[in-house]
Formats: structure tokens, C-alpha cells, sequence
């Protein structure tokens, strides 16, 4: 048991919890933050994908204990004022989803690409998605709207 | 998850007196995570080392590059020095994983673990590695010795491994394509007086395949191992490969990097 302090969406919060808490659990048990979904739990999926510290991480194979004092970034702290961010709107408007559960860790997977490397081409976009898996779309739509997003962003 | 203590460690000194027999390191936790939430293994302490500084970097001198145990994937792949003093160990990095992955895995955390189809021991082989940790130095030769197995001491740190810089060399990997891991990985280092050819992938642990260096260090060139006839016997058969296939994949993959260096 120890204490977690984490900058989660721009905000302080500090909660006890064990040392076996995985991030993810953190995050949606812990912060009831249920966007960042949990799809296989043994790090292949990336449903789960948060940012610590401006870069992108499985949070299902990651520790609470082992952020400790990171900045975390979930899904829900993509918006400003009830906008959507750029990459959510390209996934709305391209229909880069269908039943959705990929979506957050899709979507925070490829805002990270677009900061480290501004026009991707379809091979890298692909490449870099690499951690994330869509039982749905086939893959083409998110293409799309990453490099929809990239003109955006 | 079994729970278990965190613990993070300072400096080399503090991590291995925390150690015991029911302990493990915490390095990216790629590998010790994904087993203990499956249970296959549980620890009563876990040391994280990722906060010890001299654990992590990259030195380059006019023989060798130095890599800290804790220096994740992405640094390597990201690291210009690396990339200009071997770039076969550069695209090696770029290669492991996903983007996710390489965020977090590091190179102690990859060898000590030691796993049959990991990309960084047929590096460790072929570029005649030095393993260094916090009571001695070990040859690469010496230091993979069985599936999931090394030379390491229970609380033995890994702290740095240092590559001889070769002539030329090439690492040709023919990936799972769900996990990226090598279903057979053949890394081709040209040193000065001989050529190592170190698989992965292909049997219970990282080899240099005497056959083919032997018939490399005559004649660099892929037409001196073209056809080469491989013992598949002690090679892996799963769901992806059988042995055969493997030992077809190991010369066509050892060609390929010939061709590439
Ligand atoms: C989805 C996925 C895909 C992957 N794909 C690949 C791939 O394509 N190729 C590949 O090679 N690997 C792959 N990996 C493995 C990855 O490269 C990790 O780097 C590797 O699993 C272990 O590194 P780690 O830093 O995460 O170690 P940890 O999980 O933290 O530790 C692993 C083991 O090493 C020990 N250890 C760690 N550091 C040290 C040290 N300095 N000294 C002594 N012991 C130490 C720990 O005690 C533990 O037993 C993949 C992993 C995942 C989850
Ligand atoms: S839930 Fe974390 S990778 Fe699938
Ligand atoms: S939209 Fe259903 S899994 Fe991707």
C-alpha cells in the first residue's frame, strides 16, 4: 500500500492504493476514468494506451507505483471546453470506428505518432499502430483519419 | 495480480541488497507484468531500477558501443551514435514490438529474460558482447545458457552490455505477425578476422551457427551458404513454423543479411 500521486488531465489527485494496482485499474476503478478500456490484458490489444509523460504506454502493463508522479493523459483529457480533439473528429467524420472499443487507445496511440512525426505516410501510420488492434473497421478508415487529423493538428 | 512490495531502488548497491529469492527487478516490466497478472510467476518484492541514472545511456567509443541495461528500445532506435556506429543494432530496436513496447522494454530487462525468440541476444552473440554487471564482466558466449536462462546470480544487476563495433553486419528478422517477435532472426556481424552468425528464433535458445560462419569467414559472400542443408533436429515446431521450415528460414534470412551488409 503506498500513496499515488498523479497529474491526470491537467489535474492533481493523490489516492492510497496497493502496490499491485495496475495503472489501468487506477485510472478506471480508482478515478472511475472508464474511458481507457481494457481489452486483452496481456499487452497486445492497446485499448488500453494513456500518455505518461508525452508518450504513449499500455497502461494494463504498467504499475501505479511506477508512474508515481507522472503526467498521465486518458482519453478524456483530449477535449478543450466540450470540443472534440482533432483526432476525434477525423475517427467521427472517416468512420475510423464502429462498435468503439479500440477507439481510445486508437485514438491516444496516434495522437502520440502525429507528435513525433507531423505528415505520416500510410506505411508509418500503419507501422506505428502497430500495438493496436480493431476487430471491426480493417484498418482502412483509421488510416484515413489519422491523415485527416494530421492536416488538422 | 498476486500482490506483492515496490520498491524503488538508487543506486546498483541498494537494488541488490533488496534481493532474495522471491524477488524480481522492474525494468519496463514488458515481460514480468504480463506473467504475473497470468500468474506464471509471483514475487513477494519488486525492485524497480528504472530510477537508477547509471543504468541508463549510450557510450560510444572508437571499438564499442556501451548501452545502459536500463535504456529503453526507443532510445536505442532514436540514438544517432548508434546508428552511425552500427546500424543493424539501431534497426534491431525499431523493430521489437510496437511503439508501446519499445516505450517502455529495455535491453537488461530483454537478456536477462533471456526469451527463445527475442531480438537483442542474437545482437549480444554476433557482435561478440561484454555483460557487465555489478560483480563482473560476462562474455556473451557465456551468458545465454538455455531457454529463459543465463548466467546471472539470483540478485545480479545488469548494467551495461558492450558491443564490438564490426565491419559490416545486418540483423534479418522474419516476425510473428501478431507479435513481432523473431519466428527466426539471423543477425550477420563481419568483425575482423571472423564472421558470427547468430540465430534467434529458431532452437530453445540464441546460437551462432558454427556452419554457416565458418563458410562466411572464407568467402562473404550468400552464395557460400546458398542451399546450406541445416540440422533441423533440435529446432522449434508451434503453431507457426515446424523445424524444417525454421531451418530453411535461418539460411534464407543469414542470405539475406549477407546481401544487405
Ligand atoms: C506485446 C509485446 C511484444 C514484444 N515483442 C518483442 C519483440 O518483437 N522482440 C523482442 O525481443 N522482445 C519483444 N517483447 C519483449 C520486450 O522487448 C521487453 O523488453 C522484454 O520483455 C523485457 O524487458 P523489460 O525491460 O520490460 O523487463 P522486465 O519485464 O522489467 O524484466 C524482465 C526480467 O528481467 C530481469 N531484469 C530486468 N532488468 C535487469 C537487469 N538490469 N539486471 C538483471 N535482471 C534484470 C527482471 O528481474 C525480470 O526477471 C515484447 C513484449 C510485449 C509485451
Ligand atoms: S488491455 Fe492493455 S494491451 Fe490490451
Ligand atoms: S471499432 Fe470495434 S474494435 Fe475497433
Amino acid at each position: 500500500m503506498g500513496k499515488i500521486s498523479l497529474e491526470v488531465n491537467g489535474k492533481k489527485v493523490e489516492k492510497e492504493a496497493s502496490d499491485n494496482t495496475l495503472l489501468s485499474t487506477f485510472l478506471r476503478e480508482h478515478l472511475q476514468l472508464t474511458g481507457t478500456h481494457i481489452g486483452c490484458d496481456t499487452s497486445q490489444c492497446g485499448a488500453c494506451v494513456v500518455h505518461v509523460d508525452g508518450n504513449s504506454l499500455k497502461s494494463c502493463t504498467a504499475l501505479a507505483a511506477d508512474v508515481n508522479g507522472s503526467k498521465v493523459t486518458t482519453i478524456e483529457g483530449l477535449e478543450t471546453n466540450g470540443k472534440m480533439h482533432p483526432m476525434q473528429e477525423a475517427f467521427k467524420k472517416l468512420h475510423g470506428l464502429q462498435c468503439g472499443f479500440c477507439t481510445p487507445g486508437m485514438v491516444m496511440s496516434a495522437v502520440d505518432l502525429l507528435q513525433k512525426n507531423k505528415k505520416p505516410s500510410d506505411t508509418e501510420i500503419r507501422d506505428w499502430l502497430e500495438g493496436n488492434i480493431c476487430r471491426c473497421t480493417g484498418y482502412q478508415n483509421i488510416v484515413a483519419a489519422v491523415k485527416e487529423a494530421a492536416t488538422k493538428m | 495480480m498476486k500482490d506483492f512490495n515496490y520498491h524503488s531502488a538508487k543506486d546498483s548497491k541498494e537494488a541488490s541488497k533488496l534481493a532474495s529469492s522471491s524477488s524480481a527487478f522492474l525494468a519496463g516490466g514488458m515481460t514480468t507484468i504480463p506473467s504475473m497478472k497470468l500468474g506464471l510467476a509471483t514475487y513477494k518484492d519488486l525492485i524497480d531500477i528504472k530510477n537508477i541514472k547509471k543504468l541508463s545511456g549510450i557510450k560510444v567509443s572508437g571499438k564499442s558501443v556501451t548501452i545502459g541495461a536500463a535504456t529503453k528500445h526507443v532510445e536505442v532506435s532514436n540514438s544517432k551514435d548508434v546508428k552511425k556506429a552500427i546500424p543493424s543494432l539501431s534497426s534491431l530496436a525499431e523493430g521489437i514490438g510496437d511503439p508501446q513496447v519499445r516505450n517502455r522494454g529495455t535491453i537488461g530487462g530483454s537478456i536477462a529474460n533471456n526469451d527463445p525468440s527475442a531480438d537483442y541476444p542474437s545482437a549480444c552473440i554476433a557482435l561478440n558482447a561484454t555483460i557487465h554487471t555489478n560483480e563482473r564482466k560476462i562474455e556473451a558466449a557465456k551468458f545465454f545458457k538455455g531457454m529463459f536462462e543465463t548466467a546471472l546470480k539470483k540478485g545480479e544487476l545488469i548494467e551495461a552490455i558492450e558491443f564490438q563495433i564490426p565491419e559490416k553486419s545486418s540483423y534479418q528478422k522474419h516476425p510473428n505477425p501478431a507479435s513481432r517477435y523473431a519466428i527466426v532472426g539471423v543477425y550477420v556481424a563481419k568483425h575482423k578476422g571472423d564472421v558470427n552468425v547468430a540465430v534467434t528464433g529458431a532452437k530453445s535458445c540464441v546460437y551462432n551457427d558454427k556452419e554457416m560462419s565458418k563458410a562466411l569467414s572464407g568467402n562473404f559472400s550468400s552464395s557460400s551458404i546458398d542451399g546450406m542443408d541445416l540440422d533441423s533436429s533440435e529446432m522449434n515446431t508451434d503453431m507457426h513454423a515446424s523445424a524444417e521450415f525454421r531451418a530453411s528460414l535461418v539460411v534464407t534470412q543469414a542470405k539475406k543479411a549477407v546481401d544487405a551488409c
